[in-house]
């Protein structure tokens, strides 16, 4: 079933956490929301379960608008952070709740029960109770609890938050095959990109109550629509850069710029005149640590001489991080293994970094 | 070799053996005191004394009344700790503070103020007395005491329970598809088990005790509305002049002292039974 949401308002005393939101998320869409903390993504998925009310504007599943129904109403299976189960009851009976208030006949209910508990394979905990439960258990019974009635949709709330590391990778590939059995449409809330960018076929990028960009992970990771959505996925290096002709300039560097994103999202080429385009204005650049490059012997094209302060493995590959001493500037750059093993890079060694790729955000103002 | 016992905080056989100490000179050896006066009296005495018509009635009243009124408590107590913990209202403080009012206010005086609200010519026994309704010098009168004076035992182990409870438990329920009801009688309700079992266990067993207020709300009718604890203290004013009277007291205490300890026993196994899901 779809979902959408059409210019909801919503106000807590004096702060606004949601202005003006409007979201698709087409059937069997799994469906992140990612933002910081207070960006409004809970609200928003709270207004879609009826735990919360919107102040203005309407919500659809598919074709019905339910913006006024209650939580028990929309059939919704809801998922929260903290587990939320019923600590008087055994995990059978957590599960059974939803197709209790439902008056389904007894033998129904076991068969289904079990069938659920099969399926995240925990049939053999049926009769124990929540305090008896790992924080990855308790999240999949919570999950198929919320699931057991069949639901037209699932809303997750931070599910995997209060879960250590290890358990949560594994509940992440986990509820992502469980959506492509189910292909139940799914939103769930996060804060982590990662986690959104595994899990999700769309994420949604929220900011201040506002929603940022939505895209696939691929297209919102390549294209950010703005500052914000560069500076919130992942690291980014900012320079504060000189234009001349059309040039981003920094100390001896200049700027590949291919292209300048604009906050609504149109992209135009660096070499028109653009109005912040002229000479002496100042505008800020953003590099992602994978777009420098680092050197032990400066670039023709130009390079910032930089002294590294850290090196940190990770994985396939190694975080650098140097500082440039003129400018006073702390650039991240990420680098494969193999690159780090040519250079032999120690800390306190001086190196030469130089962008291969940057993004320029236009301000709304400037357009 | 023996495994090495470590506890988190200091002294622990210090604090122990503090512990013992007191409970040994407050109630251990007061209650051995009573054993064994009623000791001093033949089986035959002990039977004559504490299975009379009268003592039986006196039981019945003691253990019934208390029952009642604890069982009223217990939904007079959720009610008031419901509206205490889940509404706002200006006033909210005040009453909750006149929860308490029945802990310090001598019971005698509840006693007092009960009997000549609902005596035939009080403020309100002028209405219901000729309804039918005798709250004062009948059983009614007595259990409405002990609920006046146990109530606030649940209210004060319910309200911590009720507090402390997660918002998110009732949400899921909701998004499961119960209404109010259904969250209420199959989630919180039974979560609140542990809490409401420990207000009943007190409130019955300080309607056990309750002397005070009973005595002046029920005018100690022979076996109408004569409690055990006042044939206990008549038994006493009677050992002047009979030399077994002051054992006869402690016979009957020793009757209503075993079997309070074994419906305390019976309540205790009954909320440790309703917290098993703790694990």
């Amino acid at each position: 079933m779809s979902i959408s949401v059409c210019n909801v308002e919503k106000w807590f005393g004096k702060f606004h956490a949601l202005q003006n939101v409007s979201l698709e998320v087409p059937t069997g869409c799994l469906l992140a929301l990612l933002g910081p903390s207070g960006s409004g993504k809970t609200t928003l998925l709270r207004i879609i379960a009826g735990l919360e009310t919107a102040d203005a504007g309407t919500i659809r599943y598919a074709d019905d608008d339910i913006t006024h129904a209650s939580a028990r109403e929309r059939n919704v299976g809801f998922v929260f952070q903290h587990y939320a189960l019923f600590r008087h009851m055994t995990v059978f009976e957590n599960v059974a709740f939803g197709l209790r208030v439902r008056k389904w006949p007894e033998a129904k209910i076991r068969e289904r029960v079990m069938e659920l508990l099969r399926l995240v394979r925990l049939e053999e905990l049926a009769q124990r109770y929540p305090s008896q439960l790992s924080g990855g258990q308790k999240q999949r019974i919570a999950l198929i609890r919320a699931l057991a009635a069949q639901p037209k949709v699932l809303l997750l709330d931070e599910p995997f938050g209060a879960l250590d590391a290890k358990v949560r990778m594994e509940l992440r590939h986990w509820l992502r095959r469980f959506h492509d059995e189910l292909h139940v449409t799914s939103i769930f809330v996060t804060h982590d990109q990662e986690e959104a960018f595994e899990v999700a076929d769309r994420v949604v990028v929220m900011n201040r109550g506002r929603i940022e960009q939505i895209g696939t992970p691929m297209e919102v990771f390549e294209h950010p629509a703005n500052a914000f959505v560069m500076d919130f996925l992942g690291n980014v290096n900012v320079f504060p850069v000189e234009m001349q002709d059309g040039r981003a300039l920094f100390g001896p560097l200049e700027m590949p710029l291919p292209r300048f994103h604009t906050s609504n999202g149109d992209s135009s080429s660096s070499s028109n005149g653009n109005g912040s385009n002229g000479n002496g204005s100042s505008t800020q650049v953003y590099v992602r640590p994978h777009e420098l490059a680092l050197g032990r012997t400066p670039e023709e094209g130009g390079s910032l001489p930089a002294r590294i302060i850290h090196i940190t493995p990770a994985g396939s590959l190694v975080k650098v991080r140097c500082v440039a001493e003129e400018f006073g500037l702390v650039m991240n750059v990420d680098i494969t293994l193999d690159q780090h093993r040519e250079l032999h890079l120690k800390q306190g060694d001086i190196v030469y970094v130089s962008p291969k790729r940057a993004r320029v955000f236009m301000p709304d103002y400037a357009i | 070799m023996s495994p090495i016992h470590r506890h988190l905080l200091p002294g622990f056989s210090a604090s122990l053996g503090f512990a013992l100490t007191y409970l040994t000179i407050l109630v251990i050896i007061p209650l051995s005191a009573c054993f064994l006066t009623a000791m001093s009296l033949t089986w035959s005495q002990f039977v004559a004394v504490v299975w009379t018509e009268r003592a039986r009635s006196a039981y019945a009243l003691t253990f019934g009344a208390s029952l009642i009124a604890a069982f009223c408590s217990v939904w007079i107590g959720l009610l008031i700790a419901w509206v205490l913990v889940r509404y706002e209202f200006p006033g909210k403080r005040a009453m909750d503070s006149l929860v308490d009012l029945p802990f310090a206010l001598p019971t005698a005086v509840a006693g007092l103020v009960f009997s000549a609200l609902y005596a035939p010519n009080g403020w309100l026994g002028q209405f219901l007395v000729p309804l039918g309704i005798e709250g004062a010098y009948s059983r009614l009168g007595i259990v409405i005491v002990l609920v006046f004076i146990g109530f606030p035992f649940v209210v004060r182990t319910v309200q911590p329970v009720l507090e402390s409870f997660d918002s998110e438990v009732e949400e899921a329920a909701a998004s499961l598809g119960a209404n109010r009801w259904e969250t209420f009688r199959r989630v919180l309700l039974p979560a609140l088990y542990p809490a409401l079992v420990t207000g009943f266990a007190l409130s019955f067993a300080r309607g056990l005790g309750e002397y005070g207020s009973v005595m002046l709300v029920s005018g100690n009718l022979r076996n109408y509305t004569e409690i055990a604890p006042v044939l206990i203290v008549e038994s006493l004013e009677e050992s002047q002049f009979k030399d077994t009277g002051y054992a006869e007291a402690t016979a009957i205490a020793v009757v209503l002292l075993v079997a309070s300890f074994v419906m305390l026993l019976v309540i205790n196994w009954l909320e440790r039974w309703s917290k098993r899901a703790d694990g």
